[in-house]
């Protein structure tokens, strides 16, 4: 069955049309990437997915299930994960209280008074921290990370949630290219052994065209092309919509595809 | 009811709409581009009256007509002018990246400074100014005299919003303003010199201040009180009208003034009140006012608590300070008792605030309310329901939970500036209620006889008693902060999407984080009601709030233990130095400021940063 | 054990500490009063009241002090709130060791003074609050008032209401307990006394914050030929010069309590509404020798003219003087008892503390005003001794709670 199903979404701000009629579809354990020039309206459809966003028309189903107009809270009890364009975590935090927010937030805990945070679903934790490789900074307080290793403690986090959609806004920006590279495989091995869908936008053609197994583009807030990243390179529309960027659309150099 | 009766009133609403637009104009184009709230707008007004109410008498003596009239008031404008630029060079320009917190602080030390300082220099008593020449006869409006000087002023607001309006269209300066105002970082990409565009937006911004200030000289004396009594309303203004927006603010003061004018009619007595209400409402449908716009995410720069590692060593401290305060009478005479009973009430009440600023990054600035209403909890179930101390103390702090499980419902929507605006006006409301409504609260004789329980009633066993009340409340603050709970509050201050994204809801934690710590801030409230034996409005007022942040400043916001250490330094100071000097305000305003630039971190805070640097 | 042992420790040092500048001026040990009011907040009121109780200490000492001691006044600032008030008095009374205390200007730092007093059991003579609660409802046997109060100074005016004839009285007063009290008193005796009056306008706007023009309107739209104030200070400014330029007070009577004070009447300068009834204090025409001399040498150390404050706090000092002498220590029971019933010889004549609530019964000044160069004065002023309008003993016991 589809896990997410995007129908006709559409959003404009004050006249300005940001997305118009929107659809896709995206199945278990897929990497499917969303591109598209600067304005064309990714954010705007991510965030309407992600609940940052009320939509103007349209639906969104997870699982069959029409979750158009809940909270960001309340997708995240569905099964929707998401990372941010710019990271946001708790810098205020352990590495390991990172993820253990997450867990406690999942455990319906965060009411809870009494017994310490700290203490709480450590080991799960740890096994996450382990698995996108930042084990050895658990205990490091987050605001002391490099860049590229926050990033990865919000892909924790995010797999915290136990999802079953993952929503990755350009998870590799700000990050040195085999970083990449690395961050964009462990998404994607993590994607094909429990089966989570990943929608993710990105600038970098070298990541799209190397971990997407399917391609969106979206132009002026329309989807203009959909499909295998060979299809949409050679794609005369697309081409058309990066005119004058030669090499974003050329043979990708510094990583191979899955 | 009678026609031209309306229509006078429709027109003292006007005159009093403009002298208020005039001030806050001024407020709200500064906080539009430095981002500061700033406290001492209403000092720079009161300033700007005394200078007026100065100045303009002697230009009248050397020749006597409009000319010389108008002249001393656009003078007096221009000194208060040259005095927010001295402002911004000395003070304000070393906080602009500084937390809103230490940025209200930091003005709100300045109110102080002023007020000692005006009365030296002007002297304690009212000034009256002189009337203005030409303008002292009243005219004829539908058969009832009306002053022209009114009429003038009616004008004049239109005439500044008119100017204000071709300044920011039409000058180079005008479009860096309203550049600044919408979007901050936009200067800097601009390649603009920043110190010259902010003390520029200072001298105007207090110009204005000054010439409403000036302005009023030929209706009322220039007095102590007005910078407290402008700064109230002119803050509704802005908020109301959206902070930063010019119009916003002109519309905002008209629908004030109107509200003012009629609404003596109908609510003869409760006035104060309903301009703040109005404030509730605007901010319940419009969260950033009528033409505010909301403030980018990440525009707030929440410090606070961070995790550190536990330490064994905390807990030997910790213990041994308790067995010290413990033992305290049998060394301390019954004045020092008291002074002790006091420093902890307060440290109840600034750990309380902690809950909320370091932990939530909540700024409240209406913390004095919870305070109040738990004194004033205990102290009417005393008068009016003959209750001891053992049921006045939860019903105290039962008033103050339920206050502000009210207050954090409305507060919770709204977040930075606006929410530190919003618990202020709730604060301002409880105020004005206890203030006005004689009948029940004794008005600011507030109600006396709210002594302990005859078992409690001597200074050490009433000592004893805080001491055990204080050290249960804040080691179950300590547990909430440590908890699930202290910790979401935190997360939802470090990043609110990622928050949201985990499935952490906001409001909802936030607002138990107001019941609970209004709570322990009323029990804070109702201990000290019981340790005075009376309550009056004044525990309810700015002061009182001024005072739970300036401890938890002066202790350090980032740290646990901050406000406890903090609370006791400064009742301590102040008792040993209130006595001695009635300069005491000019040396706390001194002190908050020295604190806000030289210690941001405070006492408690720089020690640990000390011990984390050497280890 | 420890604890005995400790605080006699304490005790000893104390002592030693004490004992050794107290050493040499063992025959001349002061008296210790303690003292407090609002010197920072409300310089322009409390500094005068300062000066005059300063004076007076000198004149006192310089003939040789009380029981052949000098007295010694500790003073502080009270903070201007009852929080801090109580816990200044508290610092007076257990580290000063002060036997007697007085001062405050603000009614909710003297009730809460009173309370304290109370609490204490210290004497406490409150010289400047007006409130009624003081003498009455928060009344005690520690606490004592000198100045006439709220209900005393109203129902002077009440008595030339009474002759002005005025029927229709509006009220204009500020909001909050002083104002309100006032105005309950003066509709409470208007309809008393006299018949056929009624009250046709109320006005309370907030206390410093007065929207002028909207109250003089609002009164006016009522045609009131009397007009009750209690507004004081700048909501009074403000209210007069609306008022004025809008002929408010042409055709009625006003009657104002306090404008005649110096202390609020030297701001109003020129704009001394012209014919108000007022209670206040004309120090310049008092011609009892005794108090001429007070004036004469008041100007002479302070070079500025005596407010209301300066004498009450001349009278004070010498009232308190005299207390202890009669009382012939300072024993707490000692002093209530030389205070209750006595009747002092002051500079404006014999004034006598009245047993039952502790009112003394200075009276006030009252007169119009007139405007005299650029400033006022009272003219066809009349001293009204305070005996009979204080409160009737029927309701001092039912407001008393010994």
């Amino acid at each position: 069955m589809t896990l997410l199903a995007v129908q006709s979404l559409s959003k404009s701000f004050g006249g300005v049309v940001a997305a118009q009629d929107v659809d896709f579809a995206l199945e278990r354990g897929e990497m499917l990437a969303l591109i598209g020039p600067n304005g064309a309206g990714k954010s705007t459809v991510f965030n309407m997915i992600g609940g940052q966003l009320r939509s103007d028309h349209g639906q969104v189903l997870l699982d069959g299930q029409d979750i158009t107009a809940i909270s960001p809270q309340a997708r995240f009890r569905r099964g929707v994960g998401r990372t941010f364009q710019v990271a946001q975590a708790f810098l205020s935090m352990s590495v390991a209280e990172n993820v253990q927010m997450a867990l406690v937030s999942r455990a319906r805990e965060s009411r809870a008074l009494w017994s310490p945070a700290r203490k709480r679903h450590r080991e799960e934790a740890l096994m996450l921290l382990d698995r996108v490789g930042m084990a050895d900074a658990a205990d490091r307080p987050c605001s002391a990370l490099a860049y590229g290793d926050v990033k990865r403690v919000e892909l924790a986090i995010a797999l915290a949630g136990q999802p079953k959609l993952l929503l990755m806004d350009e998870p590799t920006a700000g990050m040195a290219p085999r970083e990449r590279a690395a961050l964009m495989d462990l998404t994607a091995s993590i994607a094909a052994s429990e089966g989570i869908g990943v929608l993710f936008t990105e600038h970098d053609m070298d990541v799209v065209f190397g971990h997407a197994g399917r391609v969106l583009v979206l132009l002026r807030g329309r989807i203009i092309a959909s499909g295998a990243p060979d299809e949409i390179r050679s794609n005369p529309d697309v081409q058309q919509a990066y005119l004058g960027d030669d090499h974003a659309l050329a043979q990708p150099t510094g990583a191979e595809a899955p | 009811m009678d026609p031209s009766f309306l229509v006078i009133q429709a027109l003292n609403g006007l005159a009093s709409a403009s002298s208020l637009f005039i001030t806050a104009c001024g407020l709200t184009i500064v906080f539009g581009v430095t981002r500061i709230v700033n406290f001492a707008h209403g000092s720079l007004y009161m300033i700007g009256a005394y200078t007026a109410a100065t100045l303009v008498p002697r230009l009248l003596e050397l020749s006597f007509g409009p000319v010389s009239f108008w002249a001393g008031i656009l003078v007096s404008a221009l000194i208060v002018g040259i005095i927010g630029v001295l402002i911004e060079v000395l003070l304000l320009r070393r906080i602009y990246g500084a937390p809103e917190l230490f940025q209200l602080l930091a003005t709100f030390g300045l109110v102080l400074v002023v007020q000692d300082l005006v009365v030296q220099v002007f002297g304690p008593q009212d000034i009256l100014g002189p009337r203005a020449p030409g303008l002292r006869a009243p005219v004829e409006i539908l058969g009832r005299r009306f002053p022209s000087y009114e009429l003038v002023l009616i004008a004049a607001g239109p005439v500044v919003l008119g100017l204000v309006w071709l300044l920011l269209r039409r000058t180079r300066f005008g479009v860096l303003v309203r550049a600044a105002t919408q979007d901050r970082d936009m200067i800097a990409a601009l390649g603009v010199n920043q110190a010259i565009l902010f003390t520029g937006t200072l001298f105007l911004g207090a110009f204005l201040a000054g010439l409403g200030g000036a302005l009023q000289i030929p209706r009322v004396a220039a007095n102590t009180g007005m910078d407290l009594a402008i700064i109230a309303e002119a803050f509704v203004v802005t908020v109301v009208g959206g902070m930063g927006s010019v119009t916003g603010a002109f519309l905002a003061a008209l629908i004030i003034g109107q509200l003012q004018a009629f609404g003596i009619l109908i609510f003869p007595k409760s006035t104060l009140v309903v301009v703040f209400l109005l404030m509730a409402v605007v901010l319940a449908i419009r969260p950033n006012g009528l033409f505010g716009r909301p403030e980018t995410v990440g525009g707030t720069h929440a410090v606070g608590i961070a995790s550190h590692k536990p330490r064994s060593s905390n807990w030997i401290l910790g213990l041994a300070a308790i067995a010290a305060l413990a033992c305290l009478p049998l060394a301390a005479d019954a004045y020092l008792l008291k002074v002790a009973t006091e420093i902890l009430i307060f440290a109840l009440f600034a750990f309380s605030l902690q809950l909320l600023i370091g932990v939530g990054g909540l700024v409240s600035f209406g913390h004095a309310a919870f305070f109040g209403l738990g004194a004033y909890g205990a102290a009417l179930a005393v008068k009016w329901l003959g209750a001891p101390m053992e049921a006045a103390l939860p019903a105290g702090l039962v008033l103050a939970g339920t206050g502000a499980a009210l207050i954090g419902a409305f507060v919770v929507r709204l977040s930075g500036i606006y929410l530190a605006m919003m618990t202020l006006a709730a604060a301002q409301i409880l105020y004005a209620v206890a203030f006005q409504w004689v009948e029940v609260t004794g008005g600011d004789n507030g109600i006396v006889g709210v002594w302990p329980s005859a078992w409690a009633s001597g200074q050490v066993p009433y000592y004893l008693m805080t001491l055990g009340l204080t050290v249960v409340a804040v080691f179950l603050l300590v547990r909430i902060i440590n908890a699930p709970f202290g910790y979401a509050l935190r997360a939802a201050r470090d990043s609110e999407p990622r928050a949201e994204s985990i499935g952490i809801n906001l409001r909802q934690h936030r607002w138990l984080a107001f019941m609970i710590s209004g709570a322990a801030a009323g029990l804070s409230g109702g201990l000290y009601a019981f340790s005075r034996g009376s309550v009056d409005p004044g525990l309810l007022g700015i002061p009182t709030s001024v005072d739970a942040l300036t401890m938890l400043l002066l202790g350090g916001i980032q740290t646990v233990m901050g406000p406890l250490v903090g609370a006791g330094v400064l009742h301590f100071l102040r008792d040993q130095i209130m006595p001695l000097t009635s300069l005491w305000r000019l040396f706390l305003g001194l002190s908050i400021i020295a604190m806000v630039l030289l210690f941001p971190r405070g006492l408690v805070g720089t020690v640990q940063h000390w011990r984390e640097e050497r280890a | 054990m420890a604890k005995a042992s400790m605080i006699r420790w304490l005790a000893l040092g104390a002592a030693l500490a004490l004992a050794s500048p107290a050493v040499q001026a063992q025959q001349k040990d002061p008296i210790r009063i303690g003292e407090l009011n609002s010197y920072s907040k409300w310089a322009a009121f409390t500094v005068p009241y300062r000066n005059g109780w300063q004076m007076a200490l000198e004149e006192i000492n310089a003939k040789g002090g009380v029981l052949g001691r000098p007295i010694e006044i500790i003073s502080r600032d009270d903070g201007a709130t009852p929080g801090d008030a109580t816990r200044v008095a508290d610092e007076l009374v257990t580290r000063e060791n002060v036997s007697l205390l007085f001062g405050s200007f603000l009614s909710n730092a003297g009730v809460a003074m009173a309370d304290f007093a109370n609490q204490k059991k210290i004497p406490y003579i409150a010289a400047e609050p007006l409130t009624d609660a003081i003498t009455m409802a928060q009344g005690n046997r520690y606490t004592y008032r000198i100045r006439p109060n709220n209900f005393m100074q109203v129902g002077m005016l009440v008595d030339e209401a009474k002759l002005s004839g005025a029927k229709r009285w509006a009220i204009v007063a500020p909001n909050y307990e002083y104002g309100q009290s006032a105005a309950e008193v003066f509709k409470r005796l208007i309809k008393e006394r006299v018949p056929g009056a009624e009250i046709v306008a109320e006005q309370y706007p907030a206390l410093g914050k007065i929207e002028a023009g909207a109250t003089v309107s609002a009164l006016e739209q009522a045609k009131p030929d009397g007009i009750f104030n209690v507004l004081f200070g700048p909501d009074l400014t403000q209210f007069v010069r609306e008022g004025n330029t809008r002929g408010l007070f042409e055709d009625a009577t006003v009657l104002s309590l306090l404008t005649g004070e110096p202390e609020w009447m030297l701001p109003l300068k020129d704009e001394v509404p012209e014919g108000w009834t007022v209670t206040g204090y004309p120090w310049d025409q008092i011609k009892e020798p005794k108090h001429e001399a007070f004036v004469k040498a008041y100007r002479e150390k302070y070079s500025e003219t005596p407010r209301l404050g300066s004498l009450l706090g001349y009278m004070t000092a010498y009232m308190i003087r005299d207390t202890i002498e009669r009382a012939g220590s300072t024993e707490t029971e000692a002093i209530l008892k030389a205070l209750e019933d006595t009747k002092f010889e002051t500079v404006i004549g014999p004034v006598t503390m009245r047993g039952i609530d502790n009112q003394s019964t200075m009276g006030a000044w009252v007169g119009k005003l007139e405007q005299q160069g650029a400033g006022g004065r009272m003219t066809d002023w009349e001293y009204k001794a305070g005996e009979p309008f204080m409160h009737p003993e029927s309701e001092v016991k039912a407001a008393r709670k010994e």
